[in-house]
């Protein structure tokens, strides 16, 4: 666990703690966009830098789950972990960007690959 | 999308706001909110398969309501990071929510509606509600648009919500192949949906860079391993972006 969670023992700590990293961070941008809002144009250089830092650390998380996972999907073999979800995004790509075809695609590979190797 | 089966709009000009409320609340059966749904049901496994409690996921979700913040909280609390880096990661993660407001808001904005209004709806605007509203916004009446997305948005996130504590409790039953499938659900949906919401290059560079350098710093530094994967691949992607506007003068 994250150290600040089990920084004051206490039952509320942890949900002043959540709205502190996670609450604040987040709706601040939301607010300071209605603050702001009509100011600036969505397609400035600055947000689109902005929207690249933002895009690339998501992806950085993402590959790290399918890669580093926690709890039971660390079960399954990280080589089929790779191979679901690159089908999986490719499947997407191929039905025309549809988000569904690709889940799909991943879980059914995910499962049934984990189901032949009986590794669970 | 349907049109509210009584008159949204009065014979004498006035909004009908009930209706246009309900109208906005049935968005909850649209394909971008049954996604959402569904990406959620994930979130609940993800946050329990990463020792979330019960009452710590729902909350999460209740008040922080962006899937992206939500992933990055629970992905830094499983690598066991440090509480400046996810504060750090949270804010950068969820910068993109400005110019998403700044570029919704104007659309929900009535003669009537005031800054506080504005503040309230603010807190619902992520990537489905963009989705959806671009889709329909041209249907409602400027002055409706507000309390149709209040119906939209109140509903969607207190379903999903209900739909996370329940998926988490029911979670503790599933056997370990099902409990990793749903925790597998999360990062597919953002892979995929990340990609369909990408229309400059720079974005679609900067998710890749993302999915390279995230485990390789992971390795090296994992103490900010995201945070210089984002910095890092987010100023790349940018570099190759300013690269190709270049040449496109140039030609």
């Amino acid at each position: 666990m994250i150290d600040g969670f089990a920084y004051i023992d206490a039952w509320w700590w942890p949900y002043l703690f959540i709205l502190l990293i996670g609450w604040l961070p987040t709706d601040i941008w939301r607010a300071l966009g209605v603050l702001l809002s009509g100011g600036i144009d969505e397609n400035s250089e600055m947000l689109v830098f902005v929207r690249a830092v933002a895009t690339a650390l998501v992806a950085a998380v993402i590959s790290k789950l399918i890669l580093f996972p926690a709890g039971n999907l660390a079960i399954a073999p990280i080589e089929l972990r790779v191979f679901a979800a690159s089908l999986g995004f490719a499947s997407f790509i191929i039905s025309g960007k549809r988000v569904f075809i690709g889940i799909l695609v991943a879980e059914s590979i995910l499962i049934g690959g984990s189901l032949w190797m009986g590794v669970f | 999308m349907n049109i509210p089966p009584d008159e949204p709009i009065h014979s004498n000009g006035e909004i009908n706001k009930f209706n246009w409320f309900l109208t906005g609340a049935r968005g909850l059966f649209s394909i971008p909110a049954l996604i959402l749904m569904s990406s959620f049901v994930g979130f609940a496994g993800f946050a329990r398969e990463a020792g979330f409690s019960l009452g710590e996921t729902v909350f999460m979700v209740g008040t922080i309501w962006a899937l992206p913040s939500h992933l990055v909280l629970v992905g830094s609390v499983i690598a066991d990071a440090s509480v400046l880096t996810t504060l750090i990661a949270v804010l950068l993660a969820s910068v993109r929510l400005m110019p998403m407001v700044m570029a919704q808001l104007p659309l929900l904005k009535g003669k009537n509606t005031s800054r506080g209004t504005m503040l309230f709806l603010s807190h619902f605007i992520a990537i489905t509600s963009w989705v959806f509203l671009q889709e329909r916004y041209k249907q409602v009446p400027q002055d409706a648009r507000a309390v149709f997305f209040a119906g939209f948005a109140i509903t969607i996130s207190t379903v999903c919500t209900v739909l996370v504590g329940i998926t988490y409790v029911l979670a503790g039953t599933f056997p370990p192949i099902l409990a990793a499938a749903l925790f597998f659900l999360t990062p597919v949906y953002f892979l995929t949906s990340i990609w369909r919401a990408a229309y400059l290059i720079s974005d679609k560079w900067a998710m890749g860079f993302g999915l390279v350098l995230g485990p390789l710093f992971h390795l090296i530094v994992p103490e900010v391993d995201i945070l210089l994967a984002g910095g890092i691949g987010g100023f790349a992607a940018y570099a190759i972006h300013r690269m190709v506007l270049k040449r496109q003068k140039a030609s």
